[in-house]
Parts: structure tokens; sequence; C-alpha cells
């Protein structure tokens, strides 16, 4: 297979755009990729503070390199979530990454900062781990980025990301989350800061592809928390469709940003925002989702545990 | 050949003969879609050759939890 523009020996065949590239010249799409999604959306210009959530993975690496490369002011956020050796190894690449290219770096230790990691979080509430983990990723970049002064928040979604969210949007006709699904939200009030995804334009693929060709030293283990995770599921199911009709993800996910989110964005009612009690964050309610399941945590952490209950033990009358 | 599956979970194969790109990963009954084959730092084509004597490695890009 030959690439495309030079013709020299091609290191990668990407189907949906009928097209096969050198490793030069891959690099060169795939940051032509990010560049025109970033002004599409006008995501955000060189004289911005981006604040980027770095796990340590494949797609937060690469947008952090790549707004690097382009002379914009990224600073990355990582979130230490205790979650054995796989939070540890994170932190880990996320660090040489930041000490490589002089990078800044902030990091933030759930258990330190808000007294339980993940795991313990998952016990106190008895829900599955990714809800609280999720909804503690969310709240904290935001956070970190109102009180730092950054006016954008950066996330390194892709395209498999966002489109099996929509999947899993439509499957439940989650109505709001589809109206909300954006690669550039805008900043609402004063303390939701604007956040954008530059890299929901590139498949999961095509980001490892430019990890490894950059050489960049990212995570391959999985978290342990998603086993089975329905994103799996919907990733697997939209990549049966891509391997039979290639484009197809591609074309499901941008019909719906062009033609249909608009017309569910028009229904949707504006809420007004105010500050959570506690914490001070821009919520609907009197007390923002973050703060009410941390006293809900924090609530039955303290309670005692109950002991398993033991059969009474009767005679019966011979 | 020897044919390393870097993750989910690391495993190691020796399989006889060569074979194309896109045989192995059928072989392997994984989804083109979703993974690379790397020999020598390079990234593979479904129709190149890999010779019996060589080494290939093989990175899934799914993952989960975003």
């Amino acid at each position: 297979m030959r690439c495309r523009k030079c013709k020299a020996q091609a290191s990668i065949e990407l189907r949906r755009h009928h097209a096969a590239f050198c490793k030069p010249h891959y690099l060169e799409f795939f940051d032509r990729q990010v560049e025109r999604a970033i002004r599409r959306h006008k995501m955000f210009v060189p004289d911005d503070r981006i604040l980027v959530g770095v796990s340590g993975g494949k797609d937060s690496l690469t947008l952090w390199d790549y707004l690097l490369r382009h002379d914009y002011q990224p600073t990355g956020l990582h979130i230490h979530l205790g979650i054995g050796d796989y939070s540890d190894n994170s932190y880990q690449r996320t660090l040489a990454f930041a000490q490589q290219r002089d990078a800044p770096l902030i990091t933030v230790d759930l258990a330190q900062s808000y007294g339980m990691a993940v795991p313990e979080l998952s016990n106190a509430l008895r829900r599955v781990p990714c809800s609280g983990c999720g909804l503690s990723k969310r709240y904290i970049l935001n956070k970190e980025a109102y009180d730092r002064d950054f006016t954008v928040v950066a996330m390194g979604h892709n395209l498999d990301d966002e489109a099996a969210t929509l999947l899993g949007n439509v499957l439940h006709w989650e109505v709001g989350s589809l109206a909300r699904q954006s690669p550039a939200l805008p900043a609402n009030g004063d303390k939701l800061i604007k956040r954008v995804k530059p890299l929901y334009t590139v498949t999961e693929r095509e980001v490892a592809a430019n990890a490894i060709l950059r050489g960049i030293d990212y995570v391959e283990e999985e978290c342990p928390n998603s086993v089975g995770a329905r994103s799996i599921l919907y990733k697997n199911s939209l990549d049966q469709i891509e391997a039979q009709s290639p484009g197809s993800k591609h074309g499901f996910m941008s019909t719906f940003l062009d033609r249909i989110r608009p017309l569910m964005e028009e229904s949707q009612e504006d809420f007004d925002l105010r500050d959570c009690r506690l914490c001070g964050q821009s919520t609907t309610g009197e007390i923002c989702a973050f703060c009410r399941m941390w006293q809900q945590a924090r609530e039955k952490a303290a309670q005692p545990k109950r002991q398993p209950s033991r059969r009474r033990q009767t005679k019966t009358p011979a | 050949m020897k044919v390393i599956i870097r993750n989910p979970k690391r495993r190691e194969l020796e399989l006889q003969g060569s074979r194309r790109v896109d045989t192995l990963i059928k072989e392997l009954d994984l989804n083109p879609e979703q993974v690379l084959v790397i020999r020598d730092d390079d990234l593979l084509t479904r129709d190149l050759w890999i010779k019996d004597h060589e080494t290939v490695e093989i990175v899934t890009a799914i993952s989960g939890g975003t």
C-alpha cells in the first residue's frame, strides 16, 4: 500500500478516508484534522489559558502534545484517582511526559483533597465506581480551571468516545444529554468554564497511531473498573458496523451535530444557575451534584457497618 | 512468527509460517478498526507480509470510561 501523498510505503490505511499515509504524511494529516476541529468550533486561540485534563492515556497525552507543539499555552491537570497500580502508572506516565517537555502540570489527589479515593467512594456510595469517578473528574477540572483563571478546559475525547456516548444517549433517548453533547460547550456564567474536545473527529485507532509514531509513552493498561463498561459495548458495536461500512461513525456523529442537535438545543429550557450552598460552584439546585454525592459518601462511610445477620437457632421439639 | 499482544492483557503467541497482516488479524478474531500492528517501531498496513522469523506487536486502541 502506498502513501497518497508521496507514494512511499504506507504506515497506516484509513479506510474511511479512502487513503493510506506514510509516517510523516500521516502525522501531518492527523494534525490537520485536529486543527480543523479547533478552528471550526472556535475552541480557543493562542492567547487562551488552556487546562488539559490528562489521565496518562493516549488521548490526553496526544492532545497535550499537539497543544505544546502548536504554541498554545496548555497546563496539564492530572487527577490521582487512587485506583491501585493503574492510577500510580497513569501518574508516572503523566509526570514523565511533563518533565520531558518542561510542561506545567497540576496534580489533584482525590483521597488527599476530598477524603476518599475512587474505590472507597464507590464502597461508601454502594454504586459502581464509574459514576462517582466521572462526576468527580468533571467537577475538579472545572473548579481548578475557575480557581486558577484558565479560560478553557480541553479534554481528549475522540470520535469513538463521542459516537459511543451518542449511541448510549439515543438508545435511552436522553434528550437533555443529547442537547448538551457538543465538541465545544461555551462558558455559562462566570463559573462554568468553556469545555472543548479537539480530538472529536479522529478515531481511537488514529489517536493511538499518532501516539505510537510520535513516541508518546502512554498507559496501555485499562482502568480495572472499565471491564464490562457500557461504553466498550457501544464502541465494539459501532466498530462492527465501521468494519463493514467505513465512515459510519463519523457520519453518525457529524449528522447529529449538524442537523439533529440544533433542533434539540432549541427545545431545551434555560436553567437558572446559582451558587452551590456548600462549594460556591454553579448549579441548578441548592447543592451541586458533586457536593451531594460527597456528603452522602461521608455520611454512609461514618455509619457503623452492619453485622451480617445470624439466623437464630431454634430447637424444634422432638 | 512471534506475536506479542500488548493489551488489554499482555500475551505472546508463536505461529507457524508467514502470513499477511489482515490474515493474522482475522485469525486472532480482532476487529481491524480497533488494532494496530507494529514491527520494528513502524506500523504495518493490512497488505504486508510478516515472515516466519519476525516478531510483531499488536496494540488494541479501544478503551473504556471517559
